[in-house]
């Protein structure tokens, strides 16, 4: 049996409101799990919305990134996760 | 997931922001709020004393960056954020002063001042947002626009050189000069750091998309094209001499530090020259070994 | 009573020139900043400064140009300092915009005109009296300033004092108007002990920060002041704002905000307004004169009493607000059968006079060109002029 491997999860949190849909967040987010939402928010633009949620590392490059403060991504502990090598 | 209530923690910029005032104007895909998401960051990092944190910005899009910080902000005049900066300065030295603000304002119509406050290295930490353009007004013509670019002053194309920015900060005596897109997030922030620890004249420059006008007119796509045409383009040229730094319409864009120097800044200047002088004047009163002044 | 710092009071009795008074009272009235510009006839008043103030903590900073100058003291006001600067016509002009930029966020400070021979460079080492309307309407869009005239080296001591009280009290930028007569000229001034001099202190709050509202008036209109790096987080901008000082650009903003701007000045005209009445108890022919042209005009006014004339002098020494109240209350009696005018220019404060006579009494204007002041007997030709006119 390996040894675990420690990963870094995290999850982002979207002020969707504030948000006008530049993509910024979207495109320049390293494990690219962002994605323009169907919705729309209050002034007519596509919010991003996290589709991998475990694959968020919660690094806020998308809080960095985001001209309107409508997005910032916070890390969570260290997760431990048994992975099988083969 | 567990069933009890999550916290969702702030947004650690938030608090550097006048919340109430949210959302603010600028356009989708504008960098400028990304540049006020590096200068929060870079304050949380250098852990300066917020109370002593003081704005000042001109007129423009950049200019309205004061009204959205949460610290002691000053949105002054047309060109004039330089000297206004500069009697706050030195009018209470303990204030870590920033001039926040946009390329005509500070080039164009506050081009002599900036390049005085450079000369005489006041104490300011002057963040230069280049989006090319006029913005705020529609698109005019920017002692920055590249050659051939069309702005609604030059429809037919500009055909003015433009001025090279870190090239005019290091003449005029800026002791430390960077330039950075809105692309590199994580250096603008790091030069903003080093900035704010710098005592003297400090210039950064910051090239960010103006999707609406500049990028619209000129057919280079919207904020995210620039941001990756930033990521593709962008040269790292640490130490470059400044004067080969031009930007063109097209083409790569240097980035980096270029300058980073010492040498006194104003208010140091001032102490000690004056300081020098009236002591002078006072050993001439009294002449070592005692006695008295007499006149004539 | 707050009086002033005895580091700046150069106590004595002294043979000064308008200028170097200035300059004496601004020290006296606690001013520890100034930025300027060279620009003759005032660079003497910045020249002392910058040797003097240093010896008193303080700095002068000779800007690149007016521009800077007249922003660079606002930056040092909401640093908490008293600034001021100088200029003279041409850098006038080029400070109107900082002058609305100073009225509109309600930045106690004083600009000294030492008025010369205008327009544009005009006559620079000469005097003139043609800015006084421009001191009232220079900037643009609707605002009130307070602007005093002195007519003598005391008085540019005394009055520059009076100034930076004033703009302390009401939050406003207040313009001296001297002119190069009265700067350049050498007479005996008294300067008093500290202790003596009154002082109007600024006005910081006492609120904490969140219940502080920089632009919120207290009873008298005037809001409480507070400085950068005390942790207001203030904001201050020259956009139409609400009380927060946040941007209000819009019609309810400018109702909010602008006439209160204005009742500032207007409504504590009363207070504020400060001349001086020679001859006036039974006169029947009022000179109205400020300045250097006072001086003239009272000289005028002797000889025309000497020779049984009943002339009488109003002097305002606050020019703006324009003591409307007292030219009024002439105009109304029925022992004043005109009024004349004499001014070193073309005609500008007695535009302010013919508006508050109206017709029921003549208003002689008495212009003349920049560069030299009247001869007391062409004021006395046009006093014994109107005298038979009026039929006095």
């Amino acid at each position: 049996m390996d040894a675990p491997i420690k990963r870094v999860r995290g999850t982002v949190y979207i002020l969707a409101d504030r948000c006008k849909g530049c993509g910024f967040c979207i495109e320049f987010c390293p494990p690219k799990v962002l994605a323009f939402a169907k919705g729309f928010n209050n002034h007519g633009y596509h919010p991003p919305e996290l589709v991998t949620a475990d694959g968020c590392t919660g690094c806020d490059l998308c809080g960095l990134y985001c001209p309107d403060f409508a997005i910032y991504g916070v890390m969570e502990r260290g997760v431990m996760i048994k992975e099988q090598r083969t | 997931m567990s069933a009890e209530l999550k916290v969702i923690p702030p947004n650690p910029v938030e608090g550097f922001l006048r919340s109430d005032r949210m959302p603010h104007i600028w356009c989708p895909g504008c960098g400028i709020g990304t540049t006020v998401n590096c200068f929060a960051r870079a304050l949380l990092q250098s852990k300066l004393d917020l109370t002593n944190v003081a704005v000042v910005s001109g007129i423009g899009c950049t200019g309205r960056v004061s009204g959205y910080l949460n610290l002691d902000s000053f949105h002054t005049t047309h060109g004039r954020a330089i000297p206004f900066a500069t009697g706050l300065k030195l009018a209470n030295p303990d204030l870590q002063v920033v001039v926040y603000s946009g390329d005509g304002d500070l080039i164009a119509i506050g081009g002599n001042h900036f390049i005085h406050a450079a000369r005489r290295n006041v104490d300011l930490k002057v963040v230069c947002i280049n989006n090319f353009t006029y913005g705020m007004t529609g698109g005019q013509l920017a002692p920055t626009t590249p050659v051939s670019a069309i702005s609604t002053t030059t429809p037919y194309g500009g055909y003015e050189q433009p001025f090279n920015l870190p090239y005019l900060a290091e003449s005029s005596g800026a002791i430390y000069v960077a330039r950075w897109t809105t692309f590199h997030v994580r250096q603008i922030t790091h030069s903003m750091t080093e900035a704010f620890k710098k005592k003297g004249f400090s210039f950064i420059e910051i090239i960010t998309p103006c999707p609406t006008l500049y990028e619209r007119r000129n057919r280079l796509g919207d904020g995210l094209d620039m941001m990756k045409y930033f990521k593709e383009n962008s040269v790292v040229r640490h130490g470059a001499p400044t004067r080969e730094v031009d930007i063109g319409l097209h083409g790569p864009i240097t980035v980096g530090k270029f300058v980073d120097r010492e040498r006194p800044d104003f208010q140091e200047l001032m102490t000690r020259q004056i300081g020098r002088t009236l002591e002078a004047l006072a050993a001439e009163r009294e002449p070592s070994g005692g006695g008295e002044y007499v006149a004539g | 009573m707050t009086t002033a710092d005895p580091a700046g009071v150069l106590a004595g009795t002294h043979f000064l020139d308008g200028d170097q008074a200035c300059c004496e009272g601004a020290l006296a009235a606690g001013s520890r900043f100034s930025a300027g510009y060279p620009i003759t006839p005032s660079t003497e008043i910045v020249e002392r400064f910058a040797q003097r103030v240093p010896l008193c903590g303080g700095l002068f900073l000779q800007m690149e140009d007016e521009l800077a100058s007249s922003i660079a003291i606002q930056g040092a006001v909401w640093a908490g300092k008293k600034a001021f600067t100088v200029t003279s016509g041409p850098g006038f002009s080029l400070m109107m915009e900082h002058i609305g930029y100073a009225a509109m966020t309600e930045a106690p400070l004083v600009i000294v005109n030492v008025q010369r021979g205008g327009p544009s460079t005009g006559l620079p080492t000469l005097p003139g009296q043609g800015d006084m309307m421009q001191a009232r309407w220079g900037s643009h869009g609707d605002y009130a300033i307070i602007a005093l005239s002195p007519e003598s080296p005391q008085e540019c001591f005394d009055l520059t004092v009076e100034a930076f009280n004033l703009s302390e009290q009401y939050r406003v930028p207040v313009l001296f108007m001297m002119d190069e007569c009265v700067g350049h000229m050498t007479e005996k001034v008294v300067i008093p002990p500290a202790d003596q001099i009154r002082i109007v202190p600024r006005r910081f709050t006492t609120l904490p920060p969140g219940e502080y509202k920089p632009f919120r008036p207290g009873p008298d209109g005037v809001p409480d002041m507070a400085k950068a790096g005390d942790g207001y987080h203030l904001h201050v901008t020259g956009l139409t704002h609400n009380e927060q000082g946040y941007p209000a650009p819009t019609v309810e903003g400018q109702k909010n905000s602008i006439p209160r701007l204005l009742a500032k000045i207007r409504d504590n005209a009363e207070k504020i307004a400060r001349w001086q009445e020679k001859y006036m108890d039974d006169a029947e022919i009022v000179v109205v004169a400020y300045g250097i042209t006072a001086r003239v005009a009272l000289r005028a006014v002797e000889m025309a009493r000497a020779q049984g004339v009943r002339a009488g002098l109003l002097r305002p020494v606050v020019i703006w607000p324009f003591p409307e109240a007292r030219i009024r209350e002439l105009a109304a009696r029925d022992s004043v059968k005109a009024f004349i005018v004499p001014e070193m220019n073309y005609g500008q404060m007695v535009l302010e006079v013919e508006r508050l006579v109206g017709r029921a009494k003549p208003t002689v204007l008495m212009p003349h060109a920049g560069g030299t002041v009247h001869r007391p007997e062409d004021i006395l030709k046009v006093i014994l002029e109107q005298k038979k006119e009026v039929g006095a």
